[in-house]
């Protein structure tokens, strides 16, 4: 079959089995944007190509399937890379297209001219640059495999326009052959014998600790990991981005770990003589102060980017794959090792006893209020109203902290938010990607006054296609983090931290076509809730306005290690909140 | 001051034949802070393959680092870091020397034969002298001709083989 460029790229990415598409098109790609209204693709227009890479992350996020988002050359290729370096680091698999001026004008400095494969590589898993339109179908087949296979990323395929007008043949029976990367082989099926090692490693522990991060999620390993724990009776702890893989209120599990973690959780890794590391990269939110990380344990290490393996620490039983097939392997080897050794099982409870007593004794808190509203009471009734069945998205910031401390989660892919590189203006974006991947759950953007008007354009997407997102704006007035820094660490001097001239959230909202409400007392937040959650047909924003100067606690102090955590001050009511 | 176990590698990689394969490495370095001594591209027994020998200076652990961080590169087929191996190991050497003596034109023709080097270009007051070997003899013949007048050199990276007694390079996985 005769096909031009453009015809070829829409077919393959039917077979690649993409279905939606978000995208903003210019000239570079405007032969692709002629066929695509004759395809069963469905695209979605974003007001910002920023939001079109956030909006392919977040449907990727959501559904475990590539995000796709397209952009023109130059400005539009340059505006995709706050997005895609959000995803890349997040291990999120996204392919972008991208058009470019066409290949006889390539290096000339033409209009709307920038070098996107060279921009884009360090924030990429791989990318091409696709200069004949006969190695454009296997090119796209290639990207596919990539940004899903191994340790999931990004691919960028940039487009120049000639080659989306020429004609070649295109065989769909040849694009279906598995495609084949010599020089890429990730390994998935872990050591047997560094299986059996790490079994027996967690059967002998007397404090060990499961220190679960996103690669849990994403590989599909969540339920196996949960059910690890509860054969061996091993606290659990998760990463930011690891934080659905545990129900929130199962009892082995302890909350978020690093800077913002809970009490118990960063005890727990402190005291352990085991850290079983699953999907996590010892980021530094999450160890502090390397040294005294986890400094009595034993590490087994489980990741599918050997890179990762002793990046940061050292590791004694490293196993490099996929967390799912390695749990599918060491799951029963730890059954085995477990029932032999009955006995010595039942001394963990003490260890056990001694992680619940932390929590007990210094769980997560906030000092209550009925004449403001507290920042983390909105979480706590958002979790309350949407039952802990919502997906979340957020921003960057306090808000962020208090979403991962306070919203119990229920299911993997819950929590959409940007983990490594803490792109503030990723929510609403993201909540629009989340909710076309998942129209059936209600997608819940929480927000800040700051991040919000970062990318807040996305609502009119929101609105032009009745996609429903709800958006908690978590309004102090300030950009909260930073001035919580200033306050704690540069003496109260809160410089450029204001954000006292905004604009009136809700008839903004209302102008662009969605609802808006703003609340102000806490006796209103449910109701407001409710009525977000009633609404249907199109974005609602609640514009909560929250306690100015609350801080997220606890708080490990930048290059402070995990146990030297600044705790909030205990009221009367302490006993009330449990982790 | 240098830590104990700094000291330089010299690291293989096969790549793809492409585009963007060599922008990959060398960002690699600068992105993570590597330092990187020298660097050497050329084609290999099969056309579409290239081999890269680097020279990179670094402990222990910042070596496994660039070799885990190469062999993530898609484009990148295998690694290795030949340094305790037994290999063959060759720069070469370009250098122009002032000659306006006749007893330096001596003194140039004895250290050219000692060395086994070439002269390869004469003019009259110039000898320009070609060098291969690996680095200690090519450190240790500038050292000597320096004093004469070095007027220009130029200097290749360094190219590896391991010896054919411990089997080929690239044995083995990625």
């Amino acid at each position: 079959m005769k096909l031009s460029g453009a015809e070829i790229l829409l077919e393959a990415l039917r077979l690649e089995g993409v279905k939606k598409i978000f995208g903003y098109p210019g000239g570079a790609v405007l032969d692709i944007y002629d066929r695509l209204p004759f395809t069963p693709l469905k695209h979605y227009l974003t007001r910002h190509e920023q939001g079109a890479a956030h909006a392919a992350d977040g449907y990727a996020r959501v559904t475990g399937k590539v995000g796709v988002c397209f952009a023109t050359s130059g400005p539009g290729a340059t505006n995709l890379v706050t997005g895609l370096a959000t995803a890349q680091i997040d291990s999120i698999p996204v392919v972008a297209f991208t058009g470019n001026v066409p290949t006889y004008m390539i290096g000339n400095d033409a209009f709307q001219e920038v070098d996107t494969v060279g921009i884009t590589r360090p924030i990429t898993k791989h990318n091409f640059l696709v200069k004949d339109v006969k190695d454009l179908a296997e090119t796209v087949k290639k990207a596919f495999h990539i940004a899903k296979t191994g340790r999931p990323g990004v691919v960028l395929v940039d487009l120049p326009k000639d080659v989306t007008r020429e004609i070649t043949d295109f065989f769909e029976e040849e694009y279906k052959i598995p495609v084949q990367i010599r020089s890429y082989k990730p390994v998935l099926k872990g050591h047997p014998g560094q299986i059996k090692k790490a079994a027996k490693a967690i059967a002998s522990a007397e404090r060990p600790v499961l220190y679960i991060g996103g690669g849990v999620v994403s590989s599909g390993a969540s339920e196996l990991v949960v059910k690890m724990a509860e054969v061996a009776s091993i606290p659990m702890v998760a990463t930011l981005m690891g934080l659905t893989a545990a129900p929130g209120n199962h009892p082995y599990f302890l909350g978020m770990l690093g800077m913002h973690g809970t009490y118990a959780a960063n005890m727990a890794v402190t005291d352990c003589d085991l850290l079983i590391a699953i999907g996590a990269r010892f980021d530094d939110r999450v160890t502090g102060k390397l040294s005294e990380f986890a400094p009595h344990a034993k590490v087994i290490h489980i990741d599918v980017d050997s890179a990762e393996i002793g990046k940061n620490k050292a590791v004694d039983i490293p196993i490099v794959g996929d967390a799912k097939l390695i749990m599918e392997e060491l799951l029963p080897e730890v059954e085995k090792q477990v029932s032999k050794n009955r006995e010595f099982l039942l001394s963990r409870e003490k260890w056990l006893m001694k992680v619940k007593s932390w929590a007990e004794r210094y769980p997560l808190y906030y000092e209550p209020s009925d004449r403001v509203i507290k920042p983390q009471f909105v979480i706590e009734k958002i979790c309350e109203v949407t039952e802990g069945e919502a997906i979340i998205t957020t921003d960057v910031g306090q808000h962020q902290m208090w979403v991962a401390q306070y919203y119990k989660f229920r299911f993997p892919r819950q929590l959409v938010t940007s983990g490594g590189l803490g792109t503030m203006g990723f929510g609403v974006p993201a909540a629009v990607g989340a909710k076309v991947g998942r129209p059936d759950k209600t997608v819940f953007c929480i927000s800040g006054d700051g991040s919000f008007q970062m990318n807040m354009q996305e609502i009119v997407t929101a609105v032009q296609y009745s996609i429903p997102i709800k958006v908690a704006i978590i309004n102090n007035g300030f950009l909260g983090m930073v001035r919580q820094w200033q306050g704690i660490f540069y003496d109260r001097n809160y410089s450029q931290v204001h954000l006292d001239v905004q604009p009136d959230f809700v008839r903004l909202v209302e102008a662009m076509g969605g609802v808006g409400l703003r609340v102000e007392r806490p006796e209103d937040v449910e109701k407001a809730l409710k009525e977000a959650i009633s609404i249907n047909d199109r974005p609602v924003v609640i514009d909560f306005v929250v306690d100015r100067e609350e801080d997220v606690y606890p708080m490990v102090p930048p290059g402070g290690a995990l146990h030297e955590m600044i705790l909030p001050k205990y009221g009367k009511k302490k006993a009330k909140k449990a982790v | 001051m240098e830590k104990p176990n700094y000291r330089k590698h010299v690291i293989s990689v096969l790549v793809e034949n492409q585009p963007g394969a060599l922008a990959r490495i060398i960002e690699l370095f600068s992105s993570r802070g590597y330092n990187i001594e020298s660097l050497n591209v050329g084609h290999t027994e099969d056309p579409t393959i290239s081999r890269i020998t680097m020279v990179a200076k670094g402990d222990e652990h910042t070596i496994e680092q660039i070799v885990k961080q190469l062999r993530r590169i898609i484009d990148v087929f295998k690694v290795r870091d030949l340094t305790d191996k037994k290999k063959l190991d060759r720069e070469l050497l370009i250098v122009r020397l002032n000659v306006d003596s006749t007893e330096k034109k001596e003194e140039v023709k004895r250290l050219v034969d000692i060395f086994g080097a070439q002269i390869v270009d004469v003019s009259h007051d110039t000898y320009t002298v070609e060098l291969t070997g690996d680095e200690e003899q090519i450190d240790a013949f500038l050292e000597l001709i320096k004093p004469l007048g070095v007027r220009e050199m130029a200097r290749t990276g360094r190219v590896a083989m391991v010896r054919a007694l411990q089997g080929d390079t690239f044995g083995g996985e990625k």
